[in-house]
């Protein structure tokens, strides 16, 4: 008897160019289709071909949206899938397989499940990813037409033999697939999501790209770089229609300073970029600070230091945009956490950049980017920017003093004034100087608005009752997901969560949500940094940290012992 | 109004005699100031600018260029003029100078060479001579110098030309054609460094120096690399003039509307690619 009734965690292993993603890309639409909720994540290798990657799809009762550590149901491709994910298979876990190609890795726990067998039958190889997907959705319980119809609109190009293929096919790996769970008394968590059509099936990268477009975005430069590259592919697939500039850098440096030349010729730029990448581009952002021009940077993270794990996940660079860029002035930081964050994220930065002219950032990772989840359609809007433009008279001065530190922001031809603007140090005109009178007033000039953008800086979200709770579990980005889950699996009301979608700056009412409470710092780095933020800002010790850094994401298992080991302590 | 005027250069240096040059290049093509971006990068070349009454970007150092193509793609009706020194166009924005060449967008390129870092007081320069003794390379410069010309026909620029900064009204002329030319247009200046540089003075130029052939053909770009890397006196003039070339602009189909003129997304193409998802 296998009953899944709140929560099913299957998971998809096969070599690099299989056609993984193919079956996996498959069933969500299927599934999203049928009503079910769906949280999906990928773990992969830097490679193209060959080695082990895993995909895993939750079905729940209740909407989830993190990475479950336990296995229901594996499917093997290949059989380092079976070596690669040995830790996360139990007992209970039922192990799909075809026996004829796992000959030493053979056990009693395997199903021996034909896809190959059944897309040759069917004429080809070639349709062995139809036959898996179709095994699964006949042990789910999916109607076989919702498969089928799928196929019809998938290869309609290809001709009629084709879609007949592979309804056969579809045909041979469903039927074995209900037969499988009826000898197997499997149950599932029936379709509870709200009706699917009002929902839309999307990843993190999409999402962030929609914001993207929503905000106007209009440019983009950027020197490739995992997992930052999703942001520029996805606004180079919209260039043509939404009038995106799209320029492949010859490095991280040029895209940052083409950027900002952009930006200040009027243009709403991003960048994206990972870690390493970012290394090179900092001195663009003590270039945007010192010519207060607007500057979104995608900062997508991945393991450092240096190369890294080039396709894992981690929360490691918190620091690095916090600090990057020499000298002292102003800047955001914010940490999406779902995909309704990630839809606002750009806009929100782009608000933010215009209106205090200054660098800010959006911090992802790859976990966050590559999961795969619905959003309520609703959610999506197109969203009016704050637009610092205006047009220039003849005695335009860039840096004009004033009381918030802030100068209107002209650009070049638009208007009768000139727009000067120089990374050295300047007068009101943008014109080198050495004062040290003139100095100082442009320190203080870009600091000033320091003070509003902390008071306007988003409040974290919170998870639970702050009234009830004596322990505050925090965490930023990526985590929310996991959080809000773990929190919820516990059920007690003495622990709240927060969840920062603005890591910096901090709102100054923070500081009052945080006191008398027992603090734990929920974060994929090593050593806590925004644990050591929080510290600093509200002047207090915070020892109490979860902490991972192997280049995975926490599981929610081990997520909920950390917080029961803190519950006995 | 009007600029500082209290110029940051020693008396002598070739920057005045290029920056009289530059300035009536820009009044004889009647640029208006408010449709002229100057940019630079840092040195005490990069300093040219501020001289001037137009609108500025005195970027990072080596940077001018990736500056420069964001300024251009964001808004192509503005006239952009890179000027910059030796060691930072092909120094620290040596990168850059190649790959600027490769997209070909319509912007011109005037370098100050004076073979020698004079901002930071006399180290070699990516064009110093071999043997040149400095502060730094005390047996001697013992890099091949960079040859910008060399490089800019190899990578197919369109546009190459050399003048003498002491030569204003040669280097004047050049820098019109420079200008009115729609694409990427490298003029690479020789100027002396009366304070660091005590190799390549005026009379070294006078000596080492002499204009191209009357008969050069500038569309023969085999003819011009010949004459970038051959041996004997330098040749000062247009080497490579080739109008054949697709510039970055139109082959990203870049509008004439600037982008801070770009109107919100349209609703029904931004629900178009939300439906995607559905």
């Amino acid at each position: 008897m296998f009953h899944y009734l709140h929560d099913l965690a299957m998971v998809f292993g096969g070599e690099a160019g299989q056609g993984l993603q193919t079956v996996t890309e498959t069933l969500l639409r299927i599934l999203k289709k049928g009503g079910y909720n769906l949280f999906s994540c990928t773990e992969y290798m830097s490679r193209i071909r060959g080695g082990c990657n895993t995909t895993e799809i939750r079905i729940t009762d209740k909407n989830r949206k993190a990475y479950l550590g336990r296995i229901d149901m594996l499917f093997a491709l290949s059989p380092l899938a079976v070596d690669h994910l040995e830790s996360r298979i139990s007992p209970e876990t039922l192990l799909f397989a075809e026996k004829e190609k796992f000959s030493g890795k053979w056990s009693e726990q395997c199903i021996d499940t034909p896809w190959t067998k059944f897309a040759h039958e069917t004429g080809s190889a070639v349709f062995t990813n139809t036959v898996a997907a179709g095994v699964v959705l006949g042990i789910i319980g999916t109607p076989l037409e919702s498969f089928t119809d799928y196929l019809r609109e998938q290869f309609a190009e290809k001709g009629d033999d084709i879609v007949s293929k592979n309804t056969v096919a579809a045909k041979l790996g469903y039927d074995f697939g209900r037969r499988t769970a009826l000898e197997k008394d499997i149950l599932l968590p029936p379709p509870t999501a709200r009706e699917s059509s009002s929902r839309l099936l999307m990843d993190g990268n999409a999402a962030l790209g929609i914001g993207a477009i929503a905000a106007g975005c209009n440019f983009i430069s950027t020197y490739p770089m995992s997992p930052g590259t999703g942001l520029l592919t996805f606004l180079a697939s919209k260039a043509k229609t939404f009038g995106v500039v799209v320029d492949q850098a010859e490095d991280e440096i040029a895209a940052i300073n083409a950027a900002l030349g952009a930006s200040y010729a009027g243009a709403r730029a991003v960048v994206t970029t990972s870690g390493g990448g970012f290394d090179l581009m900092q001195e663009g952002v003590s270039l945007a600070g010192m010519i207060e021009t607007p500057m979104v940077i995608h900062l997508a993270q991945r393991p450092g230091p240096a190369t890294g794990l080039p396709t894992r996940t981690e929360q490691g660079d918190l620091n690095l945009a916090l600090y990057a860029g020499h000298g002292d002035f102003a800047r955001a930081i914010l940490a999406p956490g779902t995909l309704e964050e990630l839809t606002e994220a750009m806009p929100h930065a782009f608000s933010l950049a215009n209106k205090f002219q200054i660098p800010v950032f959006v911090l992802t990772d790859q976990y966050l980017l590559d999961a795969i989840t619905t959003i309520d359609a609703a959610c999506i809007k197109q969203r009016p920017i704050a637009e610092s433009i205006i047009q220039t008279g003849a005695d335009y001065q860039r840096y004009a003093l004033s009381d918030d530190g802030l100068s209107p922001r002209g650009v070049p031809g638009y208007g009768e004034g000139v727009v000067r603007i120089d990374s050295d140090e300047h007068d009101e005109q943008g014109l080198i100087t050495e004062s040290f009178v003139m100095r100082h007033r442009m320190v203080e000039k870009r600091l000033r608005r320091k003070q509003l953008l902390r008071e306007t800086a988003l409040l974290p979200t919170i998870i639970g009752s702050l009234e009830e709770a004596d322990t505050l579990v925090i965490c930023w980005g990526s985590n929310r997901g996991l959080l809000e889950e773990v929190l919820d699996t516990l059920g007690n009301k003495k622990v709240a969560g927060l969840h920062f979608c603005q890591p910096y700056p901090l709102n100054p009412i923070v500081a009052t949500l945080l006191e008398n409470k027992k603090i734990v710092v929920v974060e994929n780095n090593a050593t806590g940094q925004l644990a050591d933020l929080l510290s600093l800002e509200t002047r207090s010790r915070i020892p109490g940290r979860i902490l991972k850094a192997t280049g995975e994401p926490f599981t929610v298992e081990e997520m909920v012992n950390e917080l029961n080991k803190l519950n006995h302590a | 109004m009007a600029p500082a005027t209290d110029m940051a250069w020693c008396p002598g240096c070739g920057n005045l005699m290029l920056h009289h040059a530059v300035k009536s290049a820009l009044h004889e093509l009647h640029i208006e100031r408010k449709n002229l971006v100057m940019v630079s990068g840092i040195g005490q070349a990069a300093k040219s600018p501020q001289y001037i009454n137009a609108n500025m970007f005195n970027g990072l150092h080596g940077r001018a260029l990736p500056a420069a193509l964001g300024i251009k793609l964001s808004n192509r009706n503005l006239v952009v003029v890179v000027e910059s020194g030796d060691g930072d166009m092909y120094g620290e924005g040596g990168n850059h100078f190649i790959h600027a060449i490769r997209r070909n967008l319509d912007v011109t390129v005037i370098v100050h060479n004076n073979m020698v870092y004079g901002l930071t007081k006399g180290q070699a320069s990516p064009t110093s001579q071999r043997g040149m003794i400095t502060p730094v390379q005390l047996n001697g410069v013992l890099l091949e110098p960079f040859n910008p010309l060399a490089v800019a026909l190899a990578m197919n620029a369109p546009f190459v030309a050399r003048a003498y900064a002491a030569d204003v009204e040669e280097t004047k002329e050049m820098i019109k054609q420079a200008i009115t030319f729609r694409g990427f247009s490298l003029v690479d200046v020789f100027q002396p460094c009366v304070v660091f540089n005590k190799v390549n003075t005026y009379q070294w130029f006078k000596e080492n120096t002499c204009y191209l052939p009357k008969n050069h053909d500038t569309r023969d770009r085999i003819a011009a690399f010949g004459l970038a890397i051959g041996p004997g006196k330098l040749p000062l003039g247009i080497f490579y003039r080739n109008e054949e070339r697709d510039i970055y602009e139109d082959l990203l189909g870049i509008g004439n509307t600037p982008l801070y003129q770009k109107e919100a997304p349209d609703e029904k193409a931004f629900q178009a690619m939300i439906e995607a998802y559905r």
